[in-house]
């Protein structure tokens, strides 16, 4: 495919332009229209008072992790790995452990993610065949005055956790 | 003697200390704001005292304790000397600048009645290129020579021009005594139009102020410090004194608002007010005052508004634009006059 060449003509200033003067002081003009009406009832501000007015983030966000919970309020990550594999910052470390009950199998005894590894690209969430993390919740991660406290564990994951309507444990749960 | 002495210390604390220092500190938080609202925005807003935050105003005070606490970092250089001393080569040639500008009539609102007051303004101004270069070449730093070698083409440059432009003013008023200067603008043209050089100088104000906002390396001049680029001169600098940097370019523009304004603005003439005295005397200073405050504004709002030049523009525009304009002015104004001497206007 040959390449579209589109030449584009510049604008010849006039002597208008070209001799400054008027086009300073037209200038001059909105920037002073604009300071006197944003000074007085600030009219064209945009600016919002962040920690006092927030604003929405979208609905597809993809804000902090958390590990969503079976209807007894267990964990409902399987410990499947998936998740620390899709991971391309290599950032979630699972210990699996083996669960009581036969029909769960695995659980992850530990489930840390490092928040400040993490890209937030959201293959975690993609990769779980169980609905067992996601990223909605919303909030973006915060300042810490250390590392180690952005290094989240698995009961911080599941504080913000809920229920989820997928049904877990195929035909026989 | 002594009593002369002790009164130009109260001078010099009057003008300096309460009006310069006071507006050029004002400025460096007016500047943040009238920014901010210009460009749709809020500014600083949150600096409070006991819950009051008045706009942010007590971002002055934040400002300055921030400065003064923050670490004075001193670059490897072969002169330590000259780098300790350029803050001080930057700031005093703006202050001595007001030791010449009669902010009233008489010899009270004046520090000093120079004869030759216009001459030493262009003299000292053109000393302020010394503070930037000699501290940018002792800072050892590659991006900071750029700079101050910036600085020195320009400064130079527009130096010449803006000499020139108050060449017509000389010629008009017959004096380069400021103060003379403004008792001539008082009088009337045709008995209603007041004499001022912004009157009878229409372009050379221009070219003035063109050229002054170069010398006070402000946008659209501010190559010597092109923060995106080359970050500036004062790269090195660092707590109060970059602090003291910065407040030279603030004091600097102070100056060039006083300058116009006893130059072009009729001083502290009212306009169609004669003689002095009394409470006349207290609203004429505040004329002044008035006056030097539009000036400044002007030169602010100046910068919020136009984008830099490129270099070459730069010196185009003050070699191959205002020079020419400036003689252009000169000749004009001459034969203007000789043609008032000759009683034929
Ligand atoms: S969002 Fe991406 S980087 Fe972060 S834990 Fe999930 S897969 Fe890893
Ligand atoms: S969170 Fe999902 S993908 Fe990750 S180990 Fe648990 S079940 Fe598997």
């Amino acid at each position: 495919m040959a390449a579209t060449v589109r030449p584009v003509q510049r604008k010849e200033f006039k002597f208008r332009e070209s001799s400054y003067l008027p086009e300073v002081l037209r200038g001059l003009a909105i920037t002073t229209r604009q300071f006197w009406r944003n000074l007085v009832g600030q009219r064209d501000i945009v600016t919002l008072q962040y920690p006092e007015v927030k604003k929405r983030y979208p609905n597809r966000f993809r804000g902090r992790h958390r590990l969503m919970l079976r209807d007894d309020g267990q964990v409902r990550c399987v410990a499947c790995m998936l998740c620390s594999t899709a991971c391309p910052a290599n950032c979630i470390h699972i210990v699996a452990a083996e669960h009581t009950n036969t029909s769960i199998e695995k659980f992850p005894q530990k489930f840390e993610i490092d928040l400040l590894v993490c890209i937030y690209c959201g293959f975690c969430e993609e990769a779980c065949p169980c609905d067992a993390i996601r990223m909605d919740s919303g909030r973006h991660s915060l300042p810490t005055f250390s590392r180690s406290p952005q290094n989240i564990g698995k009961i911080d994951l599941m504080e913000i956790g809920s229920l989820s309507i997928a049904k877990q444990g195929g035909k026989n749960a | 003697m002594l009593e002369l002495i002790l009164l130009s210390v109260a001078k010099v604390m009057g003008i300096v200390m309460v009006f310069v220092m006071a507006v050029a500190a004002l400025l460096t938080w007016i500047e943040r704001k009238q920014s901010a609202l210009i460009q749709n925005r809020v500014g600083p807003n949150r600096a409070s005292v006991a819950g009051l935050r008045l706009g942010g105003i007590f971002h002055l005070a934040a400002d300055a304790v921030k400065m003064l606490t923050k670490e004075d970092f001193d670059p490897e250089t072969d002169n330590p000397l000259m780098f300790r001393l350029a803050p001080f080569l930057a700031v005093v040639p703006v202050m001595l600048l007001f030791a010449v500008i009669p902010f009233g009539p008489g010899e009270h609102f004046l520090i000093s009645n120079v004869g030759v007051g216009a001459l030493f303004i262009l003299a000292v101004s053109s000393l302020g290129v010394y503070g930037s270069t000699i501290g940018a070449w002792a800072s050892n730093n590659n991006f900071a020579m750029l700079g101050s070698i910036r600085t020195t083409a320009q400064m130079i440059s527009y130096e010449v021009s803006m000499g020139l432009n108050l060449v017509g003013i000389f010629m008009i008023y017959e004096s380069v005594n400021l103060q003379d200067i403004v008792i001539e603008q008082g009088s009337l043209i045709w008995g209603w139009l007041p004499a001022w050089g912004i009157v009878l100088q229409p372009l050379a104000f221009i070219l003035f102020m063109t050229a002054s906002i170069a010398e006070t390396k402000r946008a659209p001049f501010d190559l010597p410090e092109g923060e995106s680029e080359i970050v500036g001169y004062f790269v090195e600098f660092s707590s109060m004194r970059f602090g003291l940097l910065a407040l030279s370019e603030f004091i600097g523009i102070v100056a060039v608002g006083a300058t116009a304004a006893v130059l072009f603005l009729g001083g502290w003439q009212i306009p169609w007010v004669q003689g002095t005295g009394g409470w006349l005397t207290v609203a004429q200073v505040g004329a002044m005052i008035l006056k030097t405050l539009f000036v400044v504004w002007l030169q602010m709002a100046i910068r919020w508004t136009l984008p830099r030049f490129r270099y070459d523009q730069l010196m185009r525009l003050g070699w191959q634009y205002l020079l020419p304009l400036s003689l252009l002015n000169i000749f004009i104004t001459g034969v203007v006059l000789m043609f008032v001497e000759q009683g034929r206007i």
